[in-house]
């Protein structure tokens, strides 16, 4: 590994000073699950590393029914899936906390790191997309908020200018009979990459019979994560019916645009968009249902 | 862990030339085994060298050097980590766990014992990931399930083994420690 | 009873068939065995190779000026750095005739890169951090040539060729023309047009498996120090510490005797810690800056640099008649080798009829090279492929005949005076006993319901090796017994050897302490593979033992002033004229009689093969969305001549298994359209986590091998090759489909049920 200089700010401010005054050779270390991997391997370069886990915006950790979830974006996975309100509250993104590595991953990685690394296989922004999250960006002109849809550009690339930070992500509060999943596809059973990932939420009517509102997110399919619109917005009004997930899963596979390659032909990814729509979205409905 | 999956990787140019091989070395106090423990390191030296080289705990092994073995498994602030995916300076006051530390006083951990009685090990190099993070999985989850193990033991591979024996060595540790 | 009562015990033991706790557990705990990377040397320099990021390339130059300059850089060395090796040739054990420049070669390349990962040149710093700045300031110039990585593509005549000079030898006949088939190999026995003739039913079928890498958890390692004296010390994870050293000694033209191979403790090998690859390097890189070197492989270097097994093609086709009587066999095999000659295509070629009777049969196998690393022996090489094609055969032709697949095996099972193909005709072997044990087995007797399910048995077969072992003792004045061995243990043979030993001189496994040697404070002893430690190196410290208990008679002898033929031993309990004494009390008497200290010594080299068969059961469910097979449950049965310690004998098989399900199901070298292995991690690489499996059941089977006095059969190999067939005929049997290439990934059985 090339040499850096290491940096453990206080404060959000003096964190945007480092990061302006670095002029982009900067790194921001989180997790360091991939940074330190990127580093090691060439895959990326630093001058200086910045360890944010001093910042308490960024370690934050709050929920409440009423506000919805903050969660910072160096907050490690394990701490959300220990707490069981928000277990409960948001368990597509548990189920994507769950699964990002194993468990010595989940000890450090997190979401925000996740978001940040802007993989198209990244397993939690499906989760981000389908829950509905925004990202809080502060930089030298100030905080600003990303859709997380719309966070990732290219592969291992987003939104992020020079000198500006991902302090949290912003869940909105969870809606009475709504539910939401994470599956991805793998080989293995675990310790893999997402050959496809999919996250889902539905919100049913007041008799629990017919999907409301629904959001589906997409990973490994695109050279971004990607918000399945079309699908999702059909779903509205539907019935809970085998055939209306199989339908949904056929207009989200219109927005993957997979390649072949190791993890995976194209062919058998767009095809598995399908399958893990369906199984998602049974798993959400039940879950909406209090099952 | 960390690649940029399945695309193209970027490398982001820093224009800083060639680094200078020989680094500034940063002070870490921290506490290794319930022992203070102080250090000097590079900012690029990993958790798992400063352990291996500089404090001379060997136990920690490096079987991939990217998160994926779990060989270099150690606790840090009472959460298994691996700690080639830890910078050494990140160690500043936190409390860290290794192999070295699981027996007392000249008596094996009930895991470690389990282990040997159990023939959980052939080459034994993946053993000392295990232990640590078995131990962590048995201080959170006393009456684990086979499937708990499996799942929680998932990110330390052992290729001699076929996990058989270290499933049930972790099951026997169990019981000996539930009936203490 | 159960069937592990059966099985078990045959004859009464005190020490072999017992559990004791290995000797170098609590090390291995601890944290505190000394693996080679865990050695810290004073003055140590650290090293580091720089690799071709190409799969075929001429070297146009190398620009190591600038490394050199940088401050803390030690020593640069290339391919130029070798002796002139051209045309040597080493015999080395089992491997036979090595060529040393090809040897060389792919330790540090001259003159062209044949794969990938290919190392160029190596430097040596004061630190690390130092070494790999260096490496990135070495500039290689390449002139890239086309590639190959597919056996067949490579056999073709227009493919790129890897070595001019390289000509067919087929059956000792050379060929004329360039070619990347080093050798075509040849066995017959009877006539396969009449065996054919006789057939009612005949089954024909190709087969294609990928390269797949022994996966051990600690990468290379090796440290040197070539001193001024001339003398060259090396500490390395190896296989076998006198294999290393002679290869060591053969590159670098220095004699054996300047040479000690240390064997730290490995972590694991599984036949791909034989080859050298570090160590001649390390010691040019010593020998320039005079201090000890450490030079170490990343993990990615691990699976780019290092041997795979073959990736390999398979015809195979088998005639039997309508009473299941199989009346010929025709196998035609090609595997890669890697970028050199000399691949694992022999004991593939032996073993693909091997666990049946063939009248009639002929095999044909290739070795061909191609841009991979070269490929090592990994458990059983070369048996797995062949099983994976002849079992699925075999599966198919019961089913045609609507024959209970155990039934068709014993049918024409190979047993005591069968000859294999190759010619070797088999002594008393255990094959239809770990047939029968599968049909009494809780498992085949099971119900397996539920949608997607299916149950799939198959077998396999491999050697165990002799070679040569030595090992010496002296007696302790408390009675114990330290033992000097030569085998690297990898997996706890210290502990199977130490007990036999014990065994012999009726003491405890714990009353004797075993170490492994290094080169210099032990007698020869081949490596650490073929299945012969436990085998062979126990026969040795049996040897041994008879040596230490004539000394321990003439000891007592001397005490109670008789002859030593009046002595009689007894389960370790020597007496004469009614005065008795234990092993112990006679060796506490030892020192204050002023007797000759007990010393004693014994080497066996024992020859041919005695033979290991296995078969294996397995449940698996197929998800038909996504072609992904789940293994539900798995069975491995094996003949083991005699457990000596059943734990690890267990441990063998399970690990074997799990090894082979890893090949079945998801493990593969992946190349793109450069030749340029696109999964060199162990997240890429997907081998087996512990949520892939279930427990592994385990049956062990004792049809004690003659040519040991305990019968132990060497164990360790024939678990890995049964698993991929077996696991094929139980998709087959969920699914109904055939899947004839390695590994069965879930694209490809989603592939093939969307199409069915």
């Amino acid at each position: 590994m090339k040499d850096f200089t290491y940096a453990a700010p206080a404060t959000l401010q003096e964190a945007t000073r480092l990061l302006t005054a670095a002029n982009g050779s900067a790194r921001i270390l989180a997790g360091g699950t991939d940074i330190i991997v990127q580093l090691r391997e060439g895959l990326r370069d630093a001058g200086q590393v910045i360890d944010v886990k001093k910042i308490p915006e960024l370690m934050e950790l709050s929920f409440s029914p009423q506000h919805g979830l903050r969660l910072g974006a160096a907050v490690p996975c394990y701490c959300i899936y220990e707490n069981a309100e928000i277990a409960k509250a948001y368990p597509a993104l548990v189920d994507s906390a769950r699964i990002i590595g194993g468990w010595q991953i989940q000890s450090r990685a997190s979401i925000g790191g996740n978001l940040c690394n802007s993989s198209p296989a990244a397993d939690s922004i499906p989760s981000l997309i389908a829950h509905h999250a925004f990202a809080e960006v502060v930089g030298p002109a100030g905080k600003r908020k990303v859709a997380v849809e719309s966070f990732c550009t290219a592969p291992g690339r987003n939104v992020l200018q020079q000198g500006e930070l991902l302090v949290a992500l912003v869940f909105p509060p969870t809606m009475p009979h709504s539910g939401s999943a994470y599956e991805r596809f793998i080989p293995r059973n675990e310790m893999d990459i997402a050959v496809v990932g999919v996250g889902t939420r539905v919100q049913l009517n007041q008799a629990c019979d017919k999907i409301e509102f629904a959001r589906i997110g997409l990973a490994a399919v695109a050279p971004t994560p990607k918000f399945a619109q079309e699908a999702s917005e059909w779903l509205a009004g539907k019935p809970l019916a085998e055939e209306t997930y199989a339908q949904a899963g056929e207009l989200a596979k219109k927005v993957a645009t997979p390649i072949s390659d190791m993890r995976g032909p194209a062919e058998y990814r767009t095809h598995l968009v399908g399958v893990l729509v369906k199984r998602t979205l049974e798993k959400a409905v039940e879950r909406a249902k209090g099952k | 862990m960390g690649r940029l999956e399945a695309y193209p990787t970027l490398l982001q140019t820093n224009h800083l030339g060639q680094a200078n091989p020989v680094a500034k070395k940063t002070h870490v106090s921290t506490t290794v085994n319930n022992e203070p423990a102080e250090f000097l390191c590079e900012p690029r030296e990993s958790l798992l060298e400063v352990l291996r080289d500089t404090l001379k705990l060997t136990g920690a092994k490096e079987g991939c050097n990217n998160g994926n073995c779990g060989a270099c498994t150690v606790l840090l602030n009472d959460v298994p980590v691996n700690s080639c995916l830890v910078l050494g300076v990140e160690a500043e006051g936190a409390s860290i766990e290794t192999v070295e530390g699981m027996a007392c006083e000249g008596h094996l951990h009930p895991l470690q014992q389990c282990f040997l009685e159990g023939a959980a090990l052939q080459c034994g190099i993946c053993t000392p990931g295990f232990l640590v993070t078995a131990k962590a999985l048995l201080d959170k989850n006393p009456t684990p399930s086979e499937h708990d193990i499996r799942f929680n033991l998932a990110n330390n591979l052992c290729r001699c083994t076929g996990y058989d024996k270290i499933v049930k060595a972790v099951q026997e540790a169990a019981k000996e420690l539930a009936a203490k | 009873m159960s069937t592990e009562d059966l099985y078990l015990g045959k004859k009464s033991y005190s020490v072999l068939g017992q559990r004791p706790v290995r000797h170098d557990g609590a090390d291995k705990v601890t944290g505190k065995a000394v693996y080679t990377s865990d050695l810290q040397l004073p003055n140590m320099a650290q090293g580091r190779i720089i690799r071709s990021p190409h799969a075929h390339a001429k070297i146009k130059s190398i620009y190591t000026a600038a490394a050199l300059k940088l401050p803390g850089v030690l020593a640069v060395v290339t391919g130029e750095d070798w002796p002139n090796l051209e045309e040597k040739f080493a015999i080395m054990g089992e491997a036979g005739a090595v060529n040393l420049h090809h040897l060389a070669n792919n330790c540090l390349a001259k003159g062209k890169v044949v794969y990938k990962g290919h190392a160029v040149a190596a430097v040596a710093a004061t630190t690390l951090a130092i070494a790999e700045e260096a490496a990135r300031l070495i500039k290689v110039e390449y002139e890239i040539l086309p590639s190959v990585t597919w056996v067949l593509d490579a056999m073709k005549p227009d493919a790129p060729i890897l070595l001019p000079s390289l000509r067919t030898d087929s059956m000792g006949k050379k060929g004329t023309e360039p070619t990347n088939i080093a050798t075509h190999i040849q066995f017959e026995q009877g006539n396969i047009a009449e065996g054919f003739k006789q057939a009612d039913v005949i089954v024909e079928r190709e087969f294609r498996t990928a390269s797949v890498h022994q996966g051990y958890i600690e990468p290379h390692v090796s440290v040197a120090l070539w001193n001024e004296d001339n003398r060259l010390k090396i500490w390395t994870s190896t296989q076998g510490s006198f294999n290393c050293r002679q290869q060591v000694s053969e590159l670098l033209q220095v004699p054996v005797s300047q040479v000690v191979v240390v064997p730290c403790e490995i972590g694991g090998g599984f036949g791909g810690k034989i080859t050298v690859y570090l160590e001649p390097v390390a010691a040019l890189l010593s020998r320039r800056c005079g201090r000890p070197v450490k030079l170490s492989m990343q993990r990615n270097e691990v699976f780019e640099g290092t041997g795979p097994t073959p990736g390999s093609y398979a015809k195979v086709k088998i005639g039997v008649k309508k009473d299941g009587t199989i009346t010929a066999g025709e196998a035609w095999l090609a595997y890669d080798c890697g970028a050199f000659p000399g691949g694992v295509i022999g004991p593939g070629a032996m073993c693909v009829f091997s666990c049946y009777e063939f009248p009639n049969a002929k095999v044909d196998g290739y070795d061909v090279l191609d841009n991979k690393p070269h490929t090592q022996a990994y458990r059983a090489p070369g048996a797995t492929q062949a099983a994976f094609a002849c079992e699925q055969v075999i599966d198919e032709l019961a089913a045609k005949l609507k024959m209970d697949p155990i039934e068709f095996r014993l049918k024409n099972a190979a047993k005591e005076g069968t000859r294999r193909v190759d010619g070797p005709v088999y002594p008393r072997v255990g094959f239809i006993e770990t047939l029968k044990a599968a049909q009494n087995s809780d498992h085949w007797k099971s119900k397996l319901t539920g949608k997607n399910r299916g149950r799939g048995i198959a077998s396999g077969f491999w050697f165990n090796i002799g070679g040569a072992s030595s090992c010496s003792a002296s007696v302790n004045d408390d009675g114990s017994v330290t033992l000097v061995e030569g085998s690297t243990d990898i997996g706890g043979t210290r502990t199977s050897v130490a007990m036999q030993l014990a065994e012999t001189l009726g003491i405890t496994a714990q009353d004797v302490r075993p170490q492994v040697g290094d080169t210099d404070s032990v007698g020869y002893t081949f490596l650490t593979g073929g299945s012969r430690v436990t085998f062979a190196t126990g026969l040795a410290a049996y040897k041994l033992g008879l040596d230490l208990q004539e000394q321990m008679k003439q000891r007592a002898a001397a005490l109670w002033d008789v002859e030593s033929a009046a002595v009689k031993v007894e389960n370790g309990k020597y007496s004469s004229n009614g005065k008795s004494l234990t092993f112990k009390e006679l060796a506490g008497k030892i020192p204050g009689a002023k007797l000759d200290p007990v010393v004693g010594r014994a080497s066996v080299s024992p020859e041919g093969s005695t033979n290991g068969f296995g078969t294996h059961i397995c449940d698996v469910e197929v998800d038909p969305e996504t072609g992904k097979v789940t293994i539900l449950r798995y069975t491995a049965i094996q003949d083991a001549g005699k457990a000596v310690h059943p734990s690890y004998v267990e441990g063998q098989m399970q690990g074997g298994s799990v090894q082979g399900i890893g090949w079945a199901l998801n493990e593969e070298y992946f190349f793109d359209d450069q030749s340029r292995m696109k999964n060199a991690s162990f997240l890429d690489y997907r081998m087996p986590t512990s949520l892939d499996v279930p427990m592994i059941e385990t049956i062990i089977v004792e049809v004690p091998n003659p040519s040991h006095p305990f019968g132990v059969r060497g164990v360790g190999e024939t678990p890995i090759v049964p698993p991929p067939a077996t696991v094929a005929n139980a998709i087959h049997a969920a699914t109904g489909l055939r899947f004839t290439e390695l590994p069965m990934s879930p694209p490809k059985v989603w592939k093939a049920l969307s199409t069915k």
